[in-house]
């Protein structure tokens, strides 16, 4: 329930500030798919979760990364994966991860991400 | 900090921005600092140096008429335009452009799929269709199509094809430039043409038959400035039933020869897909007198080294398409003339499975030969799965925990397609690198060329292609422009040229390519010239400059 507070401000506080009533399922929903199609080729975890070198190089580089820390290496897990946090990363790019254009992904794709990220972290600290 | 185009000044930029904005909608024309970074080449040598090359402005464009459109404003406001597809140009340029200050035009919102012919084996896509975009489109309707996929699948059809990039399927296939069939370009004025039978109206062969009639111009938009590419056609693969693979394994140095020969007798039979050479010697790396041997290219030493270890010392692997009859017969047929041709080859089979593969079949990480022997197939490819796995290259791995490459850069000569060539190239490319300084990681005395186009070697420039991973200061990128410069230089002296290069080498590489004082190049800048008379059009690329901007060839850090 606490979580789902969090993940509806999340969404609210998304933008100018101003509150904005936003369908959270289709928020998530339209934020799997984001990530399914730009994320999940680098950062998803692989077959039975193992995220190997030669497979899945973003999981595997924020595995490296966060080796001897609590933070996963799966972005479906992490709890801090805000709007404003998302746009820093992919429009700028971090490491080897180059920026993306908002051809690629746009302000309301990163919005949604946000809101699939609330989701999945919930969901996995859940299990 | 505001870029403008070389010879605008602010006031007619903010004009020519205004008109763009007219086109494509405000929100379509980027120029602010933020907006722009993702349009920078995250791995250039010049990265946050005054001259990076960076585009003033970027302008995306949702259809044809958009294209054209834009082309027209800028002729008239003499501002240069660079165009990218899906920008994925990494370690060629990324979607950087040639001139600082250029406009770029990005084409990714054009993404659509525009004709699929499952039983004539051919796709016609607008350039945002990234590899990823059109293997998820085939599989969602179950279509018996393979897409032969650049390494990295998040680069697209054409922007990959139109950079002569290579794949790893069957030889027609694996040659992008080549598989492609027909396009639709936005010419230097604004006006629209079509190749090939595209140029027959009513033509319901457009993919077809790529040459129509008279001479075909599609060559000079592929690392040219010829044009704006908004429609391409490509041949599929069809999906065959069974893949299948083996090893082949030659004992002696010089038997290099007859395997790159019989290899070359199966390739162009069409026989096998790409086939993938290595060195079993390379686990000698650490081995004193194999590196004495290898580095002092001692045939009769590194054949002992071999014996003494038990190792053959070159390996290849083949892959055969077909069904799972065909696929015996003709690795039955191969290993009968590698065990004819060569004394002492050793076959050893390899893979055999119904096709489609399944995703764990795709990342197993076992393969089924015996050690020391190892498989270096990437799956995923090899059957037109377009991944990024590829990209471990660049990022933070277990053996450089605390960096990435930021100046990953592919360097790769073309040697001819034999074992003679290759064994020549080795020393070549290793008296160049000692000349240099450098050395690079395995010897360049085991290094095996690449076979990505089915009538060609690529040989990577192993010392300098990814020099500075753990010195990465911006002067030790600069050191590194100097010195590819360099090797490109003396590369070229012993009839070496590059296939390919990010802008910052591009006129390097256009200067290796200089027979009959550079008739090639003078040819193509006359054409541009004809063509682009206010050389807006991708000036630079490909070495071809428009005599407005022909003073900048080469002048970047000089």
């Amino acid at each position: 329930m606490k979580k789902s507070a969090v993940v509806m401000g999340l969404l609210l506080c998304s933008g100018s500030g101003a509150a904005i009533a936003v369908d959270i399922p289709a928020a998530v929903a339209a934020g799997k798919n984001v990530f399914e199609i730009r994320c999940a080729p680098c950062h998803a975890a692989g077959l039975g979760g193992d995220p190997g070198r030669d497979h899945l190089p973003g999981t595997d580089a924020l595995r490296i990364k966060y080796k001897g820390t609590t933070v996963p290496a799966l972005l479906e897990r992490r709890t801090d994966l805000t709007e404003p946090v998302l746009k820093v990363y992919l429009r700028h790019g971090s490491w080897s991860m180059p920026p993306f254009r908002k051809t690629e992904v746009s302000d309301a794709d990163i919005a949604n991400l946000a809101a699939y990220f609330a989701a999945t972290s919930l969901a996995s600290e859940r299990k | 900090m505001t870029i403008l185009p070389p010879g605008v000044s602010a006031r007619q930029f903010s004009k020519a921005l205004a008109e763009f904005a007219t086109v494509v909608g405000a929100d379509w024309v980027l120029s602010s600092e933020e907006d722009l970074q993702p349009y920078r080449d995250h791995f250039s040598l010049l990265k946050d140096q005054p001259d990076e090359l960076q585009a003033s402005a970027a302008v995306c464009p949702a259809d044809v008429a958009q294209v054209q459109a834009i082309v027209r404003i800028a002729n008239r406001y003499k501002t240069p335009l660079f165009a990218i597809s899906t920008g994925k140009n990494f370690a060629y340029g990324g979607p950087a452009p040639n001139v600082r200050g250029s406009v770029t035009v990005d084409l990714k919102r054009m993404n659509r799929v525009l004709e699929l012919d499952e039983k004539r084996h051919f796709v016609l896509v607008e350039p945002g269709v990234s590899y990823m975009d059109l293997y998820r489109y085939i599989q969602e309707r179950n279509l018996k199509v393979w897409v032969d996929t650049a390494d990295v699948g998040w680069g697209g059809l054409m922007g990959n094809a139109l950079e002569h990039g290579v794949g790893y399927t069957l030889g027609p296939y694996r040659d992008h430039f080549s598989a492609h069939c027909g396009m639709e370009v936005v010419l230097p004025d604004g006006d629209l043409m079509r190749t090939g039978m595209g140029a027959l109206p009513g033509s319901g062969g457009w993919q077809d038959y790529k040459h129509g009639f008279g001479p075909d111009p599609a060559g000079l938009f592929a690392q040219g400035g010829f044009g704006i590419v908004v429609k391409m056609g490509f041949r599929l693969m069809p999906q065959p039933e069974h893949w299948r693979t083996g090893l082949v394994t030659v004992p002696k140095r010089r038997d290099l020869i007859p395997m790159v020969d019989t290899v070359n007798y199966l390739t162009d039979l069409f026989v096998i897909g790409e086939p993938l050479y290595g060195s079993p010697l390379r686990i000698l790396r650490n081995d004193k007198a194999f590196l004495q041997a290898a580095e002092s290219f001692d045939e009769a030493a590194l054949d002992r080294v071999a014996a003494e270890h038990s190792l053959h010392s070159w390996q290849v692997e083949l892959q055969f398409y077909g069904s799972e009859k065909t696929t015996l017969a003709n690795w039955e047929w191969a290993k009968e003339l590698m065990l004819r041709n060569i004394p002492g080859a050793q076959c050893f089979d390899g893979e055999s499975l119904r096709v489609p593969v399944t995703p764990e079949q795709i990342e197993r990480s076992t393969h089924p030969y015996p050690a020391p022997y190892a498989s270096q197939m990437r799956r995923n490819v090899m059957h037109g799965v377009p991944k990024l796995y590829a990209w471990w290259m660049p990022s933070r791995t277990d053996d450089f925990p605390d960096s990435w490459n930021q100046s990953h850069l592919g360097l790769f000569s073309v040697v001819g397609r034999s074992g003679e060539a290759v064994l020549q190239a080795q020393r070549d490319f290793d008296r160049v690198a000692r000349d240099m300084g450098s050395k690079p990681a395995m010897p360049y005395a085991i290094s095996t060329p690449l076979n990505w186009n089915q009538s060609a070697f690529l040989l990577g420039n192993g010392a300098f292609g990814s020099a500075t991973r753990n010195e990465a200061t911006p002067q030790s990128k600069l050191d590194q422009l100097k010195l590819l410069r360099e090797v490109l230089k003396r590369n070229a002296a012993m009839g070496y040229g590059d296939y390919r290069a990010p802008p910052l080498l591009q006129d390097a590489v256009a200067d290796q390519y200089s027979f009959n004082n550079h008739a090639l190049r003078r040819f193509n800048e006359r054409l541009k010239d004809a063509a682009d008379p206010n050389g807006i059009l991708l000036p630079g690329r490909g070495g071809i400059w428009p005599k407005a901007l022909r003073a900048l060839r080469g002048a970047i850090r000089k």
